[in-house]
């Protein structure tokens, strides 16, 4: 250890009252930083999954502009073929197809517009939460036809209970009349008031009959194993697709596409972290700069001394700022380490935010959350702490080479 | 006399001083500015809940929240009415409303819709809609088959002013009206959601195609001060009998903003604390080192027979007038930094997907609630005496030989 750090070191417990409170100021800035964006990131994560796995799933194969127009005549015409190219992407956990209308369902009293919804039963329930959303009667089966599962608020709305029938009257893809009658198998509820008011799904072979669909279905959902895997499966769907000549007509959209009001909302999540981040940093950096400048203050007489004994102004600074980093880097660690163990603690518990449970509810979001440690959101906050904190530190070191040594040892 | 020991105290060193308050005046300028923000966010939520076709009351049959058909009409909005006119205060607007679920379709698409009959003439003083008329022109009274739409289900419907609109709903004989309408205006909203949900035509159109005769779904009512909602709400429930009608302020129209409210004021306190935490590390530190800077002072006060009990009192007025003089200064300036901000607001339409998916609007404009102001405050005096107690023991325990020993 060079003499200057051993002297940086005992300056600094010279006087242990006033380090360790410093020391306190930046272990407390960078708790909250490790413990905040553990918690957003983790946030993020469960967030995109539950909104993903309600019904709109990773990514999307679907005709050109459907999306917008969701016109009944823009189809996929052959999705086992994609069906095919999905099934050799080894990152992808399942996949499904799907046909919407909309069409006019009426009960014995009520009528309301919503979509019909024509899933695969066995599949979909491995790609979305459908099945277990069934809080009423049972899920499609594999075999059934005529049978219907209704959200539990269009239920209310009809007026319907299990078993009752539903007629259900649109439109199919080639402009004649498809009109058939229901029979209510099962009701959901997601707690998504939208979606648990617009929507039934009846069995997709049923829909294409009904619908005059020859085959044909709207989406082809997919679900990744993980969200890091979207991009890979994305470009390997595209490029099967363009193998296929298919390139002209039909999209693969991922979840931020399917879903841009969702990407916005975290974008805007992080952008509001930031700027309190920011902030709280400002307070924390005055906090320190605080102590350093009267530290320095202080120290006037000590420094004069020192200049006079010939301690160039250079060396004087360096040791100044060998304390501060040295108080800084004790603070993160601690910090660090503080912050890891509680953020950890709730990764393993959750937290749960009784109040806030209508707001979560209506974004599919479990009432529970989880914060989520990694490199990143560990390394981000401290780094912004260590970085201002030198920032801070270099003020009062500048400042104590413009001493003059015979002044400086005359103030008290 | 101790107080006046104390104001000159903490100007025999002003560069201390000034060092001390800045970590006051920066803390107190954060909480209040992002105070004013959060609240900016949240008015803009509650006020577009309530110009979206909420208002501050609304009465209902006592069904038609639970299930809103036109069964669950009011059928004699006469009687409503003159209660109306006898309870609310002066100043209050009100309009009845048909409002029920419909099919809109033209020859390319059709998709579901909620119809809302409207009086133009009051519901322009209600609601947000007659303002935001882009193109067209809003509903008169007159137009026997005019409507209004907004401009999204305009573009998903591919079809402009001027296009015929087939609408289709369930009458009270349970058969299904449908009529075609012309539009005549296309409205913009904050939310995309409201454009593609809404389209009006005028009260005697909805009543006429329905069946509903005189019969109307809702009475939307604003009061010229909404701090009387919960009071006028509960005037009107007595004076409404409970067997025929509900009536329910906002705060239950719109639970899910409620909920938003509450969580805000969690957060803003939170993030009061946790600010003033930051600070208070400074606030200790500071006043502690400014302390051992004088401890031959105090041992001296000491020797001359002070007692402990005063030095502590000192010391404890001292941080009094820096977190005072630290507040007045923080408070100005978080004020300042409010008003000058642009009149138009923090535009955040770049994030305006993002925003609406929050239920929130494209333009934020700061809010000071005095609420916060006081919390603030508060909080930054209340615990910065507290912490300043131990820098105060300890300048109270130094014995005397010991401290004047000190250099």
């Amino acid at each position: 250890m060079s003499i200057d750090v051993k002297m940086a070191w005992r300056n600094i417990w010279r006087n242990p009252r006033r380090s360790i409170l410093t020391i306190s100021a930046i272990a407390f800035a960078s708790l909250l930083l490790v413990f905040m964006l553990s918690w957003q990131f983790g946030s993020y994560d469960t967030m995109i999954n539950s909104a993903v796995m309600i019904h709109t799933g990773h990514l999307q194969v679907q005709a050109k502009e459907y999306e917008e127009k969701r016109n009944i005549r823009l189809v996929v015409p052959n999705p086992d073929a994609i069906g095919r190219i999905l099934e050799q992407t080894s990152e992808l956990a399942a996949y499904t197809f799907r046909a919407n209308a909309f069409s006019l369902i009426s009960s014995e009293e009520r009528t309301y517009g919503t979509i019909v919804i024509g899933i695969d039963p066995p599949r979909e329930a491995r790609v979305s939460t459908l099945k277990k959303l069934i809080r009423q009667g049972n899920y499609l089966s594999a075999d059934d036809s005529n049978q219907a599962l209704v959200g539990k608020l269009l239920a209310k709305n009809l007026n319907v209970v299990l078993g009752d029938e539903l007629v259900v009257l649109g439109q199919g893809r080639d402009g004649s009349i498809a009109a058939t009658v229901v029979k209510v198998k099962g009701i959901f509820s997601s707690g998504q008031d939208e979606f648990d008011r617009s929507s039934i799904h009846i069995p997709l072979k049923y829909f294409q009959d009904v619908y005059a669909m020859n085959g044909a279905v709207h989406e082809v959902v997919a679900l990744g194993k993980s969200l890091e895997y979207i991009p890979e499966i994305k470009s390997r769907v595209t490029a099967g697709i363009e193998n296929m000549n298919q390139k002209d007509h039909l999209v693969v959209l991922d979840w931020m596409e399917l879903m841009p009001g969702l990407i916005q909302a975290i974008q805007m999540d992080l952008v509001s972290g930031f700027i309190f981040y920011i902030i709280l940093i400002v307070v924390v950096a005055f906090s320190i700069l605080n102590t350093f400048l009267m530290a320095v203050f202080e120290r006037t007489r000590e420094f004069g001394v020192l200049l006079a004994i010939g301690t160039t102004p250079g060396r004087l600074t360096k040791l100044l700022l060998t304390e501060s980093v040295s108080m800084t880097m004790v603070g993160i660690v601690i910090g660090i380490i503080a912050g890891s163990l509680i953020t950890w603690y709730f990764q393993v518990h959750g937290i749960v935010f009784s109040g806030a449970a209508e707001v979560m509810r209506q974004f599919g979001l479990p009432e529970r959350m989880f914060p989520r440690l990694s490199v990143l959101s560990i390394s981000i906050g401290s780094g912004i702490v260590l970085v201002i904190t030198l920032l801070t530190a270099l003020y009062p070191a500048l400042k104590v080479r413009r001493l003059r040594p015979v002044k400086a040892m005359m103030s008290a | 006399m101790n107080f006046r020991l104390g104001w000159r105290n903490i100007w025999r060193n002003p560069r201390r001083t000034l060092v001390i308050m800045s970590a006051v005046i920066i803390g107190i300028w954060s909480m209040i500015f992002l105070g004013a923000l959060m609240r900016g966010i949240t008015d803009q939520m509650v006020r577009n809940g309530i110009a979206t076709l909420t208002g501050h009351i609304q009465v209902h049959h006592k069904d038609y929240r639970n299930d809103p058909v036109i069964e669950n009409s009011i059928t004699e909005p006469e009687a409503v009415e003159a209660t109306l006119n006898d309870i609310l205060p002066p100043g209050s607007r009100w309009t009845p409303r048909v409002r029920v679920n419909a099919i809109a379709s033209n020859a390319r698409h059709s998709s579901g819709i909620t119809l809302v009959g409207v009086e133009p003439r009051r519901e322009d003083k209600i609601s947000f809609v007659a303002q935001a008329i882009t193109q067209g022109r809003f509903l008169k009274p007159v137009d026997k088959n005019g409507i209004v739409v907004g401009k999204a289900l305009a573009d998903k419907f591919e079809t402009k002013l001027g296009r015929k609109l087939v609408l289709m709903s369930q009458d009270t004989k349970r058969e299904i009206a449908s009529r075609a309408f012309r539009i005549v205006g296309i409205f913009r909203a904050e939310m995309e959601a409201t454009e593609k949900q809404f389209v009006f035509i005028t009260m005697s159109a909805a009543q006429q195609m329905l069946e509903l005769k005189k019969g109307i779904s809702e009475i939307s009512i604003i009061l010229s001060d909404y701090q009387e909602v919960d009071q006028v709400t509960v005037a009107l429930r007595t004076a409404l009998s409970a067997t025929d009608y509900e009536v329910q302020s906002w705060q239950e129209l719109l639970p899910m903003v409620t909920a938003i409210l509450k969580m805000y004021d969690g957060f803003i306190f939170l993030w009061f604390l946790v600010v003033f935490i930051a600070m208070g590390f400074g606030l200790v530190n500071t006043t502690l080192m400014a302390v051992f800077e004088r401890i031959r002072e105090f041992g001296l006060l000491k020797a001359l027979g002070m007692k402990p009990w005063w030095i502590i009192k000192g010391v404890l007025i001292e941080s009094f007038f820096l977190l005072i003089l630290g507040m007045a200064i923080g408070n100005s300036l978080g004020f300042l930094s409010i008003f000058v901000l642009p009149s138009t607001g923090i535009d955040l339409s770049s994030l305006a997907e993002g925003m609406e998916f929050a239920g929130m609007s494209r333009v934020i404009f700061p809010i000071i609630e005095s609420k916060d102001v006081i919390t603030a405050n508060l909080v930054v005096f209340v615990l910065g005496l507290l912490v300043s107690v131990y820098p105060a023991v300890k300048a109270a325990r130094f014995t005397p030989v010991e401290a004047m020993a000190h250099t």
